[in-house]
């Protein structure tokens, strides 16, 4: 017998990655091919597709399952119109800036929200994000309660002309869907992505197995807000008016996501993909019927969850063992694939 | 004399249940010690406390001269201490090959190319080469119990904590675990082991520690504790005048 051999790329894994280079060509050639409304639904999908996988990295893997990142999406956007008003910051810098602040301000809200567990953590990450909005209204240099608008100033400086603007904004939406997606998978893939892993099925043999757990989900929770608060810059840069319900929505951006992600497939990457475009597809063809789309969501979401728990990529890699994102080790021996 | 393990008065209660009651003993480096009792005698508990997974509400564990009684678990697995749980507790999404990478990369700190072969020789070792590919989710009961051990002996540990590994085995499995139990004792690791299958535990350890409602009973010699009346009473439930 020959000696076993570790690989991690898989046949479909390289089909992969061929497909997703030449997307993101097509992608990135948009602005020349694409009209301006199916633009700004691209740029939409993009937004939602990096939350959904920030949101999964944070639920799906470190077991934090939040229902107040909105609190970083709506910070995000405020500290993008902040800094671009008051503090003369380019818009694209701002955003970088909003990151950053967002970091160091989860430090401390982790440290508090972090000693409660499961349905108490969720419930605290809700009232972390009510705090930032109600404190946001209180700004009556952002518009307080009523929010602001982008000045014309500032919008004209990402560029000259409206197509300008446009084209910009969506390849700055795609950039960030890459980003995070290219982050999230090689974290994953690293030694620390294993230990997250491994967090993720028993946190007790993960701590006897020299994890520290605490420190690993706090890196996550950093990061993850971190990346929610870059977004959101780039969600209301999008939108170019920010109020506190806007911003600080839990229906779209939290609820909408976690419709993704569980849709999709908690726990994988390759979910959120097909989780961002089922909800956009149902978006698009049920918008113009008011309640009965969100009424079509919610069943659409119980549905999958009691017939399907792991979602609908959960459903396609056990039937076909596809591993999309190339994130297992597979031990070949006498150049078979399979274990005994 | 410097012990590897040395534990001195712990306790510990949940509620009126004594799990430990002021336990103590020494561990000599490269020793292999047994640990027997009764079901609920506190043998686990005594684990998750050596392992850090429970806090004593009293006493002190030192390990390689160190107190390390607040110590967290994830640090004393990287000096050295791993164990295997009586209910196996897998990476159950995880590969087999995946769940003992996670000891040799995070406990014992292992680079990529050492950790994969270091894994590779573990598995192996444990006869788990060919389910290497399987999920951990979808291994039988036995399996599952392999695995714990293959992923502690993944961390390299200097103390192997073993939590009833051998129940349920046919004869020539009990006996390749013995070897198996064996070669990592020979090559330098220190060993405790809780279990039930006696003669398993006898071919290995030379030192035997009995434990009932969380106090140590009797410790010393296999044979002379096995011959003991008070543990055949205890542990066996013999009535000694019969």
């Amino acid at each position: 017998m020959s000696a076993p051999v570790v690989t991690r790329a898989t046949p479909a894994s390289r089909v992969a990655m061929v497909i997703a280079v030449l997307a993101l060509v097509v992608l990135v050639a948009a602005p020349w091919w694409a009209g301006r409304a199916d633009m700004r639904l691209m740029g939409e999908i993009f937004l939602y597709l990096s939350l959904a996988c920030l949101w999964n990295l944070m639920a799906g893997y470190a077991g934090l399952v939040s229902v107040g990142q909105q609190a970083f999406v709506g910070f995000g956007g405020y500290m993008l119109f902040a800094l671009t008003m008051f503090g003369g910051l380019h818009p694209v810098a701002a955003i970088l800036c909003a990151g950053l602040l967002a970091a160091v301000l989860s430090v401390p809200i982790a440290a508090l929200i972090f000693r409660l567990r499961g349905a108490y953590f969720a419930i605290g990450t809700w009232v972390v994000a009510e705090v930032f909005r109600l404190s946001f209204a209180q700004v009556s240099a952002l518009g307080g309660g009523s929010g602001s608008s982008l000045p014309v100033g500032i919008v004209k400086s990402l560029a000259s002309s409206r197509s300008g603007r446009e084209a910009l904004s969506y390849w700055l939406a795609l950039g960030a869907a890459v980003t995070v997606i290219a982050a999230v998978y090689l974290f994953l893939r690293s030694r620390r992505g294993l230990a997250l892993t491994a967090i993720r099925d028993s946190e007790a043999a993960a701590a006897g197995l020299g994890i520290d757990i605490w420190r690993t989900k706090l890196e996550v929770y950093v990061v993850s807000s971190a990346f929610t608060a870059v977004i959101g810059g780039l969600i209301f840069l999008q939108k170019l008016r920010i109020s506190p319900d806007a911003a600080f929505s839990v229906n779209d951006w939290t609820a909408f996501v976690i419709f993704i992600v569980v849709i999709g497939g908690i726990g994988t990457l390759e979910g959120q993909i097909i989780g961002t475009l089922i909800f956009f597809a149902l978006r698009e063809t049920l918008a113009d019927f008011g309640t009965i789309y969100l009424m079509v969501l919610g069943t659409v979401a119980i549905v999958v969850m009691l017939k399907a728990p792991k979602g609908v990529w959960g459903l396609i890699r056990d039937r076909y063992d596809l591993e999309l994102f190339p994130l297992s080790y597979r031990v070949r021996q006498d150049g078979s694939d399979k274990g005994a | 004399m410097s012990a590897l393990l040395s534990v001195s008065g712990l306790s510990k209660s949940f509620g009126a249940v004594k799990v430990a009651d002021e336990t103590s003993f020494d561990v000599a480096p490269g020793a292999a010690v047994g640990i027997l009792g009764p079901n609920g005698a506190g043998k686990t508990s005594l684990f998750n406390l050596i392992t850090g997974a429970m806090r004593p509400d009293a006493g002190r564990i030192a390990y390689l001269g160190e107190d390390i009684t607040t110590v967290p678990a994830a640090h004393r697995c990287k000096r050295g201490i791993a164990r295997s749980f009586q209910v196996p507790q897998p990476f159950g999404g995880m590969t087999v090959f995946e769940n003992a990478l996670v000891g040799a990369t995070q406990g014992a700190g292992l680079r990529r190319q050492d950790a994969e072969a270091h894994v590779l020789q573990v598995l192996e070792e444990t006869g788990l080469l060919s389910k290497a590919n399987i999920r951990a989710g979808s291994l039988t009961l036995l399996e599952r119990k392999r695995l714990e051990m293959a992923r502690a002996l993944a961390a390299k540990p200097k103390l192997l904590l073993l939590d009833e590994i051998a129940g349920g085995l046919t004869e020539a499995e009990c006996h390749a675990l013995i070897d198996t139990i064996q070669r990592v004792h020979g090559s330098g690791t220190t060993i405790i082991w809780i279990e039930h299958v006696v003669h398993a535990l006898l071919a290995v350890v030379e030192r035997l520690i009995v434990i009932d409602f969380g106090k140590k009973i009797a410790e010393g010699e296999p044979k002379a504790i096995m011959d003991s009346a008070q543990v055949k009473e205890i542990y066996l439930g013999v009535d000694p005048d019969a």
